[in-house]
């Protein structure tokens, strides 16, 4: 992040409101580092946590949203836990995920999300997860197909994956939840 | 006694040995076990890592099915668990906001492990212990999501937890002190980005191998499978076997390791060969 140059008029405000109304209170950072020392993903990180606090209190959505550190975090709650000033920063990637995909926003890790999106596929379907619909489905988007055959076989051949679904009786409901049906949609 | 059972879908799948001992143990302790009805994947982690209406509505559904019975509800996967806390706090705090009107349940959420750790429970596991554990020297692994975050779990004690250590002490294991026991093993990347859980997991096995552990007891689904299933193979040797925290306790109270349970795992469990007798143990468990 070395000779980044940040204008007070490329703030995006519309995105500080945003993490206002979530409780996520971002101008409380410091910039003691605990969140970024205590991370255990931090060594594959673009940028790091306290720089992705620092960078959500400027404003600077666009750079946050293209970054690798958001699909990377792996909601583990370290930083949000140590944070003496207690700030949501594991929900703060939360809505930056959320802001990436609902712009469009081409993912620095590609992967991740189409592992996101199988998974839900999946409950969206069924009201749960079934695994080897899900694995299969993420392989195909991903293209990923030859990974970890090896440790699904022996899964398989374990009887740890169950060869049909399970769907539960209110699918309806399910499919209107993932419809929107709250207030939360409008950005 | 009876409680709400929120089993989740990795004890449907992954962790189908988990839900069998689950309801052993509770069965042993009397405890009726009530399955939520028709209850529906929480969506943990994928859910309110990408949408927070979804995230929040998908475990709400859960309790607003589990809220006519009003029993606790017990679960025993840490991301559920975290899950179905959010969403129980969110709703006490707007539940018009979520459109689930008067919502003010006596029930508490309550995590395997503090559950079982509780004086009287394990007390009671204790008498009923028929082989100990014989000092086996275990790694007590938590993971995230049953601590963390404590604004969200209530975890008491959320870096140093000691519920898995008072456990496998009643159970005559020797649980070693270790440095990883609340680290993240990735198990939300473990799919996407196997590398990095392979980094994680190394870290975490290593550290317990330091300790001078021959197993580690977990009582989360994905650190069991990813912790299981993610070790290389390359700094530490021989492999670590990770059991769920009920499959150990059904094994010292009923004095039996059956074969069926041990070819579940994708690690050897042969660490447990000094205490349960060699024939019921092979020493390499066959893909």
């Amino acid at each position: 992040m070395d000779k980044t140059c940040i204008s007070p008029d490329d703030r995006n405000e519309k995105f500080l409101r945003k993490l206002k109304a979530r409780n996520i209170d971002v101008q409380a950072c410091y910039q003691c580092g605990r969140c970024s020392s205590g991370c255990p993903i931090g060594d594959f990180f673009d940028l790091n946590v306290m720089e992705v606090v620092r960078l959500a209190g400027y404003g600077q959505e666009d750079k946050l949203l293209h970054s690798h550190t958001i699909w990377l975090c792996a909601a583990c709650e370290t930083c949000a836990t140590r944070c003496p000033n207690e700030i949501e920063i594991a929900g703060l990637m939360d809505v930056l995920r959320e802001l990436a995909l609902r712009r469009g926003i081409a993912p620095a890790e590609p992967r991740i999300p189409l592992f996101h999106q199988s998974f839900l596929g999946s409950i969206r379907s069924w009201g749960r997860v079934w695994e080897i619909g899900m694995i299969a489905n993420y392989k195909v988007r991903s293209g990923d197909l030859a990974g970890d055959m090896k440790l699904g076989l022996s899964m398989f051949l374990k009887g740890k994956l169950k060869l049909a679904p399970h769907s539960i009786k209110g699918t309806s409901e399910i499919k209107e939840i993932f419809s929107g049906k709250g207030k939360e949609y409008d950005r | 006694m009876k409680l709400s059972y929120y089993p989740g879908c990795s004890l449907e799948g992954t962790a189908l040995d988990y839900d069998k001992s689950v309801r052993a143990i509770c069965r042993k302790l009397e405890i009726d076990l009530v399955e939520i009805p028709d209850w529906n994947c929480c969506g943990a982690s994928s859910a309110h890592m990408t949408d927070h209406e979804t995230g929040m509505r998908l475990p709400i559904r859960n309790l607003l099915l589990a809220n006519p019975a009003g029993h606790d509800i017990l679960v025993p996967c840490a991301a559920c668990f975290q899950r179905l806390k959010a969403a129980d706090k969110a709703l006490r705090e707007d539940p018009g906001f979520w459109d689930a009107g008067d919502y003010k349940p006596d029930f508490k959420i309550l995590h395997i492990s503090s559950f079982l750790a509780q004086p009287g429970i394990l007390a009671t596991m204790e008498a009923k212990v028929t082989s100990n554990l014989k000092g086996l020297p275990i790694a007590c692994y938590y993971g995230c999501l049953s601590l963390r975050n404590p604004r969200i779990t209530d975890a008491a004690n959320w870096e140093r937890p000691e519920t898995l250590e008072r456990i496998m002490t009643a159970m005559g294991a020797k649980p070693v002190a270790w440095s990883h026991k609340t680290e993240c093993c990735s198990g939300s990347l473990t799919m996407a980005r196997p590398d990095i859980a392979e980094k994680l997991v190394g870290d975490i096995v290593s550290a317990a191998v330091r300790a001078g552990a021959t197993a580690m007891v977990t009582d989360c689904p994905m650190c069991q499978a990813n912790v299981e299933s993610r070790q290389s193979g390359e700094t530490y040797a021989p492999a670590m076997p990770v059991f769920f925290v009920t499959e150990l306790l059904l094994a010292a109270i009923t004095g039996t390791y059956p074969s069926k349970q041990q070819k579940v795992h994708l690690v050897s469990p042969a660490a447990l060969s000094r205490i349960f007798s060699d024939a019921t143990l092979k020493k390499e468990v066959s893909v």
